[in-house]
């Protein structure tokens, strides 16, 4: 027996929960952070909020060098991990594409670090990282090289981290182009074989061209969480050492959870979700100028 | 000449698995020094130069995970939250799931891709506040709605091609038979799409359990996290490196250990769906 209301209503019955779900802890919160944004109010106060307009989007663009130099830093770090990621994960992608003994092995191998938990993940870089304990520094004198500072020193704790990235993303990029890899035609190989074509001219002319969509969704994919990137920072330098390592979302983090700025640091989230959009409007248009 | 080519060949097949080694060493080695660390006493664990084979065994860094903490207590909050994020996310995301494929309604589905792009931390502000003014921090409740943030865009998205790949026929025989678009979703849609089920509800598992930016904020000494409680181990400088390798172990190898049923669809819970494998 089918009741007739429930039947021809099932349309809109069916998503109401997820709909009403995602009103309150997704859609309500964004509005809220907008609306925050135009305000001025320390969590910490007794206070109330007062409204200051566009105050805070002024004071971030224009009066706060360190906001400004945390969206380089931002942007810095995600194109120089997403970069690496891309370059080894597509070369891994080309070297693997092939019957091999071990294959099965290759894809599990490549699942965990992007499973695995990343506070955890960031203790063990931590522990390796050491400059005088570490098995980095140890294994750099192996091959006649002088050790680094790693995290421990302004200069190179971006770099450290981004290594951390590049670890547990390349396998992200791998299997996406894997994938792409597979589903690519045989016949241009065919005809530019009699033709007498060299694997190099092969790989520039047909395989690059066909793959570029591929590659163009997994940069997107690992731009929008690079730029979002947090828990290993916060674990592992928590912005330091003098600031080296503080991304948009570090300072923003701080100027909420420690200052209790909850307006500013509200604009600040607005700016970041701005910068992810950002780039993948433009990596979405990338990807349809590629597809031609 | 035959000589010379199986030469070539041969040695093409041990460059081919140099280079493989090479690349996929650094992946294995993290894992396989966490590990070691974790059953190495304190004065080996920081010896220099460090041992990599030969090495004291010894289950003290993960007595004194149990013994120092209640990570008894943690592993049960996370398994609280991963579980309870999971089961509410599926209840609710699965109709979404059906309906968004069956009826085609895009717009829903384009607001969980936005979702999905949003910076966590412009949720984390109005909940804190909310949660705050509720007196609803350190509650499972509050853990499980904000991972929620992260674990139903995920399964309602993955669900979405699961249940386009389901026969329309096959409904539509069902609804002409008398059948209600329940009994249609409960009895026909559900049990076809299963393996989908299974691997949706690992990777929201997986997410929540390793969520670190809600739980720092809105967990409390009663409902910590795993990820939340080792970030507060790290602070105390004189700790035992074993220790640390051990609870790093702890908490990373259920998620390991799960993930591997899922292998095949983490891909493409990671990426949306953009790429199918």
């Amino acid at each position: 027996m089918r009741s007739s209301f429930t039947h021809r209503h099932a349309p809109w019955l069916f998503p109401a929960p997820a709909v009403a779900l995602v009103a309150v802890i997704i859609v309500y919160p964004i509005a809220y952070t907008g609306w925050m944004s135009l305000h001025e109010w320390f969590a910490s106060s007794l206070a109330r909020p007062r409204f200051i307009g566009l105050g805070n989007y002024a004071r971030i663009l224009l009066g706060d060098p360190r906001f400004r130099e945390a969206v380089v830093r931002t942007i810095y770090f995600t194109v120089l991990a997403v970069a690496a990621e891309t370059v080894l994960g597509v070369a891994m992608a080309l070297l693997f594409n092939r019957e091999f003994w071990g294959r099965g092995l290759l894809r599990t191998l490549a699942i965990l670090p992007m499973v695995a938990t990343p506070t955890a993940i960031a203790l063990v870089f931590v522990m390796m990282y050491h400059p005088t304990l570490g098995v980095a520094n140890y294994l750099l004198t192996v091959v006649g090289l002088s050790g680094f500072r790693w995290t421990y020193s302004s200069q190179t704790a971006l770099y450290a981290i981004a290594v951390v990235d590049v670890w547990q993303w390349t396998p992200l990029i791998m299997l996406i182009a894997l994938a792409g890899l597979a589903s690519l035609p045989r016949e241009p190989y065919e005809a530019a074989h009699l033709d007498g074509a060299s694997t190099w001219q092969a790989f520039w002319h047909i395989t690059l061209p066909l793959l570029r969509p591929t590659i163009v969704v997994a940069i997107l994919f690992r731009a929008i969480d690079a730029l979002k990137t947090f828990d290993v920072i916060f674990v592992m330098t928590q912005g330091g050492p003098a600031n080296a390592t503080e991304t948009i979302n570090l300072l923003l983090f701080n100027q909420a959870f420690s200052y209790f700025n909850m307006g500013y640091a509200s604009s600040m989230a607005v700016a970041l979700f701005a910068l992810v959009m950002g780039a993948s409007l433009i990596l979405i248009k990338a990807r349809r100028t590629a597809a031609w | 000449m035959v000589r010379g080519s199986a030469t070539r060949r041969w040695l093409g097949t041990a460059g081919f698995y140099a280079l493989a080694v090479l690349f996929m060493l650094p992946t294995a080695f993290v894992f396989y020094w966490m590990l070691t660390l974790s059953l190495k006493p304190q004065v080996e664990a920081t010896a220099f130069p460090p041992s990599f084979v030969r090495f004291t065994v010894t289950l003290a860094g993960y007595r004194e995970v149990f013994t120092k903490y209640p990570f008894v207590l943690y592993t049960w909050n996370s398994l609280v939250v991963a579980t309870g994020c999971t089961l509410l996310g599926l209840v609710v995301g699965l109709p979404a799931a059906y309906s968004i494929a069956r009826w085609r309604q895009q717009r829903l589905a384009v607001v969980i891709l936005v979702a999905r792009i949003i910076p966590g931390i412009a949720y984390l502000i109005p909940w804190y506040i909310f949660f705050r003014s509720l007196r609803m921090v350190d509650t499972y409740g509050a853990l499980i709605l904000t991972h929620l943030i992260v674990g139903l865009p995920i399964i309602i998205w993955v669900m979405i091609s699961f249940f386009e790949d389901v026969p329309a026929d096959l409904a539509d025989a069902a609804l002409i038979d008398g059948c209600s678009h329940f009994g249609v979703f409960g009895r026909i849609a559900l049990p076809l799409v299963k393996p989908g089920v299974v691997a949706t509800a690992i990777l929201s598992f997986v997410f929540s359990w390793n969520n670190f930016l809600f739980s720092v904020i809105l967990a409390g000494r009663s409902t910590r996290t795993l990820p939340i409680a080792v970030y507060t181990m790290i602070s105390y400088e004189e700790i035992n490196w074993g220790t640390l390798a051990a609870a790093a172990t702890l908490i990373t190898l259920p998620v390991l250990l799960v993930a591997l049923l899922a292998q095949r669809h983490i891909v493409t819970g990671l990426t949306f769906g953009a790429v199918k494998q």
